[in-house]
This record gives C-alpha cells, sequence and structure tokens, in this order.
C-alpha cells in the first residue's frame, strides 16, 4: 500500500492563491488604488521639489547636510557624487531615485517605528510579528511584484510599495531591539517616580533607543536603494531605469553607469545617516 | 487628621512569583515549605505573610540576605510589584487596592526610591536628572530646576549640575539618585541598598550624610540592606527578614541582645557587640543601694554589706540621684577614725559614673582600672545599675557563641 503519492495527491495552493488574489484585483481594486493616494502625493511633491530646484541648489543641500552631521570628508565625497551624476547625464533619474528612497523610507518610519515600540515593549506581540518580517525579508521580491503590480498597477508608486515591503523590517527589528536594550531599572525608575506609561516611553525608552532606531533608520535607507533595480522593472522610474535598460540591450555602460551612481548614492545616504545617528 | 506615629503598615503581605500565584498561596497556606512549593510547581515565594509598621521620621531598615524577599518587600510599598496578597497601608491608604491614577500620585508626591544601581538617565544632565520627578509630576521648568539645585546642594553637589552621570564617580552618582529623591520633597524615601554599591569609606560617608538629613527633615525611610552594620548604624528599628519570612522587628539593641531565632543570632555572629552597645543597655540592678537619710550612716551600712556579702555600696539621693560609692574598707577606715556619722566622707574619691549613652568600648577603659563595678545614671543623673566585669564579659560571651 501506498501512503504517500506525490503525483497524485496535490494541495492545489497555488490555484487557490492565484485565484485569492483575482478575486482581490476584481473586487477590491479601487480600494488599494485609493491606499496609494498618499504615497504617489508624497512622491509627486519630492520628485517636483528635487527637479524644479536647480541642481546647483540641491547639491549645495546635502553638501551642508553632510558637513554639518558627518564632517569635511562625506560633505567633499557628496559634491563629487552629485557632480558625477550630473555629468553622466543621470541628473533626473538620481533625483527620481532620491524622491523614491525619501518616500519610503518616510512610510517605513512612519508604521514602523511605532510597530517597533510595541514589538519593545509587548513580547508577545513580537513572536507574533517575528514570522511576518522574516518573510518580507526573504521572500524574493518577484513574488509580489506580480500581486503588487496587478492590484497598484506598473509605476514608480508601485515601485515604492515593493520597496517598503522589502525595507520595512529592519527599523520595526532595530527600534524594538533599542527598547528591549533600555535597562529595566531605569524603566523601574521611571516608574517609581510616577511616570505613566506613555511618560516611561517619550522621558526614557525612546530617547535612549534613539541610537538604535537611527541604525534602523539607516539599514532602511540602504535597503531601499538595493530594491532601485528590481523597482525598475515594473515601471518605477530612477538610476534602476539605466541598468534594466543595460541589461535588456546588453548595454554594459549604460548599466555600469547607473550601478555606479546607486552605489555612490547610497553610500552618501549611509555616512549622512550614521552621523544623524552619532548624533542623537 | 491622625495622631498615629504609623506611617506605613504592612499586613498579613505575601509575594508569590510564578504562572498561578494564587495557586501557589493555596499550598503556603496548606501547609506546604517554600522549597516544596517551588520544586512542585516552579514558582518562587517572595514575601510570605509580612506583617510589621513603620512610625513616622524613623529609618527603618529591612535586612536580609539576598533571596529573603527584602528588595520585593520595599518593591510592594509602592507597588513596583504588586503583592499577591495583603495590605499594604500608607497613612491609612491601602496601596495594594489603588487604581493607577492613584498609585502614581502617590509615587509622585508620597513616596520616592533611590536604587542600589543610581539608575541615573544616562541620557540627561545631573540636574535633569535631580529634576526628574518633579518633570513627571509636571512641574514648570523654572521650578524644577530651583528644587534640583537646592536638592543637589543638600546632597553636597553643588557645581556639578551640567555634567553628565557617567562624568561622576559612583558615590556622586549616588548623591544625585539621592538629590532626585529628595528634590520632589517626600513623605516617604525607599532605598533599596542604596548604598551597597560604594566602596565602604564612601559608604559610611553616605550614611553620615543621610543621618544629617534625617536629621534636618524628618522623614520615614525605609532602608533595605543585607549589611548588619550599615543596620545598627542608622536604623531606629530594624526587621530581619529570611526566606520570605519577617523574622523579627526591633531596635538594634533589641534584637541583638534577644535574637528571636538562630538565623537572627547567626546574622549577628561576628559583630563586635561593644560597638552597638551602651553601658545603659548592659547595666544591672544587683548592687547594694543606700538611700541617704538620717538612719543611713556609715556603720549601718556596712553592717548590711557585710550581711549581703558585698564589697561595695551605692549611695542615692531620695530622687535616686547618685552621690558617691562606699567601700567596707572605706567605711571601716572612717569608722576608726571616728569622724562621725556623715556618709559623704567615706566616699571614694576616684568612684565616677558613666552615663547610660556610654559605649561599652569606653566604658571598657573605666572598668579595667577601677576595682568595683561602675555605676551608670541615665540623662536626669538617677541611678540606673551597674556595670561589674562579669557582667561585661558575660555580654560579649553571649554574642560571641
Amino acid at each position: 500500500m501506498i501512503l504517500l503519492d506525490f503525483d497524485e495527491q496535490i494541495l492545489p495552493l497555488d490555484e487557490w492563491i492565484q485565484n485569492f488574489v483575482e478575486w482581490l484585483v476584481l473586487n477590491y481594486r479601487e480600494h488599494f488604488q485609493i491606499a496609494k493616494v498618499p504615497v504617489e502625493k508624497m512622491l509627486e511633491g519630492l520628485e517636483w521639489l528635487f527637479n524644479t530646484l536647480p541642481p546647483e541648489a540641491v547639491i549645495l543641500a546635502f553638501v551642508l547636510l553632510a558637513w554639518r552631521f558627518a564632517g569635511k570628508m562625506v560633505a567633499v565625497f557628496t559634491l563629487v557624487t552629485f557632480l558625477l551624476t550630473g555629468y553622466l547625464g543621470l541628473w533626473e533619474d538620481t533625483m527620481t531615485t532620491l524622491s523614491m528612497v525619501i518616500c519610503s523610507v518616510f512610510f517605513c518610519a512612519l508604521v514602523g517605528i511605532p510597530l517597533g515600540i510595541i514589538a519593545g515593549r509587548n513580547p508577545r506581540f513580537e513572536t507574533i510579528l517575528r514570522p511576518f518580517l522574516d518573510a518580507m525579508q526573504t521572500t524574493p521580491a518577484f513574488v509580489y511584484l506580480v500581486p503588487v503590480v496587478m492590484l497598484f498597477s506598473i509605476g514608480t508608486v508601485s515601485g515604492i510599495l515593493a520597496t517598503i515591503v522589502f525595507a520595512l523590517p529592519p527599523i520595526i527589528r532595530l527600534t524594538c531591539l533599542g527598547i528591549r536594550q533600555v535597562h529595566p531599572e531605569l524603566v523601574e525608575a521611571a516608574l517609581a517616580f510616577g511616570s505613566t506609561p506613555w511618560q516611561v516611553l517619550r522621558k526614557v525608552q525612546f530617547p535612549l533607543a534613539l541610537p538604535s532606531i537611527m541604525a534602523g533608520l539607516n539599514q532602511t535607507i540602504m535597503m531601499s536603494l538595493s530594491m532601485v533595480v528590481i523597482a525598475a522593472m515594473i515601471g518605477a522610474g530612477g538610476l534602476g531605469g539605466p541598468v534594466v535598460q543595460g541589461l535588456n540591450t546588453l548595454d554594459i555602460g549604460l548599466a555600469t553607469i547607473g550601478g555606479l551612481s546607486i552605489v555612490l548614492l547610497a553610500m552618501v545616504l549611509d555616512r549622512i545617516t550614521q552621523g544623524f545617528g552619532k548624533r542623537g | 487628621m491622625n495622631d498615629s506615629p504609623e506611617k506605613i503598615r504592612v499586613q498579613n503581605v505575601y509575594k508569590v512569583f510564578g504562572d498561578n500565584p494564587q495557586k501557589g498561596l493555596k499550598l503556603l497556606h496548606s501547609g506546604l515549605a517554600k522549597d516544596e512549593i517551588h520544586s512542585r510547581t516552579g514558582m518562587t515565594v517572595g514575601v510570605n505573610n509580612a506583617s510589621f509598621s513603620i512610625n513616622k521620621g524613623e529609618i527603618f531598615v529591612i535586612m536580609g540576605l539576598s533571596g529573603s524577599g527584602k528588595s520585593t518587600m520595599v518593591r510592594m510599598l509602592n507597588r513596583l510589584i504588586a503583592p499577591t496578597a495583603g495590605q499594604v497601608f500608607v497613612d491609612d491608604q491601602d496601596v495594594a487596592a489603588m487604581n493607577e491614577q492613584q498609585l502614581v500620585q502617590l509615587r509622585r508626591q508620597k513616596m520616592s526610591m533611590v536604587f542600589q544601581s543610581f539608575a541615573l538617565m544616562p541620557h540627561l544632565s545631573v540636574l535633569e536628572n535631580a529634576a526628574f520627578g518633579l518633570e513627571i509630576a509636571g512641574v514648570s521648568k523654572s521650578e524644577r530646576q530651583e528644587k534640583a539645585m537646592q536638592a543637589l546642594a543638600q546632597v553636597g553637589l553643588e557645581g556639578y549640575h551640567g555634567s553628565m552621570p557617567k562624568e561622576l564617580s559612583g558615590g556622586m552618582q549616588q548623591r544625585v539618585g539621592l538629590a532626585r529623591s529628595l528634590a520632589v520633597d517626600p513623605e516617604v524615601l525607599l532605598m533599596d541598598e542604596a548604598f551597597s554599591a560604594l566602596d565602604p569609606l564612601i559608604r559610611t560617608e553616605m550614611q553620615d550624610e543621610l543621618i544629617n538629613l534625617q536629621a534636618r527633615a524628618q522623614r520615614t525611610i525605609v532602608f533595605i540592606s543585607h549589611d548588619l552594620d550599615e543596620a545598627m548604624r542608622i536604623g531606629d528599628r530594624i526587621a530581619i527578614m529570611e526566606g520570605g519570612r519577617v523574622v523579627q522587628v526591633g531596635t538594634p539593641e533589641e534584637i541583638l541582645q534577644n535574637p528571636a531565632d538562630d538565623y537572627v543570632r547567626a546574622f549577628f555572629r561576628g559583630v563586635d557587640p561593644t560597638n552597638i552597645l551602651t553601658a545603659g543597655d548592659i547595666a544591672r540592678d544587683t548592687q547594694t543601694t543606700i538611700i541617704r537619710h538620717s538612719g543611713g550612716g556609715p556603720r549601718a551600712t556596712l553592717q548590711r554589706l557585710i550581711k549581703n556579702d558585698r564589697d561595695y555600696a551605692y549611695v542615692l539621693d531620695a530622687d535616686k540621684k547618685l552621690l558617691g560609692v562606699v567601700s567596707t574598707d572605706s567605711l571601716r577606715e572612717h569608722i576608726d577614725s571616728g569622724s562621725g556619722d556623715d556618709i559623704t566622707a567615706a566616699f571614694l574619691s576616684e568612684a565616677q559614673s558613666v552615663e547610660a549613652t556610654t559605649s561599652m568600648q569606653e566604658l571598657l577603659a573605666e572598668l579595667t582600672v577601677r576595682p568595683w563595678p561602675i555605676p551608670v545614671i541615665d540623662e536626669n543623673g538617677r541611678y540606673r545599675g551597674v556595670v561589674s566585669k562579669t557582667q561585661f564579659l558575660r555580654t560579649l560571651q553571649r554574642n560571641g557563641d
């Protein structure tokens, strides 16, 4: 007798998922379209800002930011990076990518920091949250690109949504860790002086978790940048565009300058935000 | 509104840590020992039926070894740990039954706490740390800074308000911790092993500081300690805890002289009683005393001494004030010289009394050079008894075995 017959006994999970997504698209597509409005508005605003401002102003702003928070070397490096992307003919793409990254990081922080705080203060919530974070970080982006496109259609906004899925976990995890690492005696002391739970968070846990939260923000930025190329596959603009285009046409030169710009931009943002962290 | 000297009353308080504290409590009531409950259910009995009261303005030391439940006990006074059963009354209000809001008010207004590990906020300056309790209570910035500065001055930290805690030594950090508690002007100060992390010299200094502060403002201080010398030094009364139970409550002298059980006695082994006991504690009214009046002449006194088989007599006036000491020899000499009935002429000129508060160490010096038992008087000059060499040695021996 054969107990296990994997040729005959098949669980049609794939079909179920297919049907579920199709049902979702058929009935709730409008709702999903509404959900992307805030992201869309913010992105439009940022893109308008970066493209309206003369490049000189943008460069000056970032160089000053780098100088203020990360020192002279990083300021010089920032200047070189932005000048290079401009001279490579990728200024507009760089500005789009910058807008996308800022936009996705903003929403990651908006959702991720509160979730991380709750998880940090409530171990049971963290236990529930963890498998989802694992899935978000390890599921290949290509798996959820198709449903994202089906629900939100192609374009830069869908690219940002896919980016958020991938870049959200580190800020949740590091916020949670930061809250956990606050010495229990400090929490006890705050309570002993009559703090409400909200005061414990605001006066003790949050300020002490700030370096860790900033590290999470930094990781989220880096992961957002690493999604730039994949986002470009579903029609997102920016520096991913030249890379995808270069791959499709075997234009190694084009792909390389796109990739180089992404790497340099990533390094600039990393150094500046690490500077923030040290200040905090 | 109430005249009772009582500030805090702990009544049949239990704390069981674990999954099902009520079940643990039931097992405890059914007569199971702490260890049995732990091995059977994995639950830990922190405090087991503690009852005692703490008076206004006293320094009450809760003493015990680690695991005796003393830290749990102090945390139940401000409900950082909620009791499993029992009541904790602060000014007749049951802390165990308070809602969140009442509890917050209690902690902001009545009680503050000093921690063993200092528990200073590393992201705040010394001034901000000292003002922390006031900030939590919503006091305006200018007012809380002013009060925090005063509190820092009280603990001798003027000029350090701008420093960060990590820049200070351990002793100074704990002064900041103390200032933080004083700034809110609490009625009750809870001190959880507050000086245990400091080195011995600084610890003694801080103890003196605390006693000084207490002399200026009579707060009720609950002090947790595992150090007997510390408890003896600063405690008006001491509660000794063992395995979650309160084994004995009393003044240091009471406990030292009359330990409730072997555990308490073991605690005091190695303690030098000459540091703690005073002449008044060990004085015994065993000697012959003579009330000086018309009938108490030298001859009658000598007769009584011979009859009682004593060598010395202590002469008092009608008010029990000590007038002098006579010996059989001095009396005989006096009678032989035929100088009349005035007994004062027979007084031993070197005989001096000591006050009841004289320490045993000081007493020893006197005791070694005088052949007679040293008379002890109280603050009003009244005779309390004598300390003989035998009595002194017996005290040493009882504590040494």
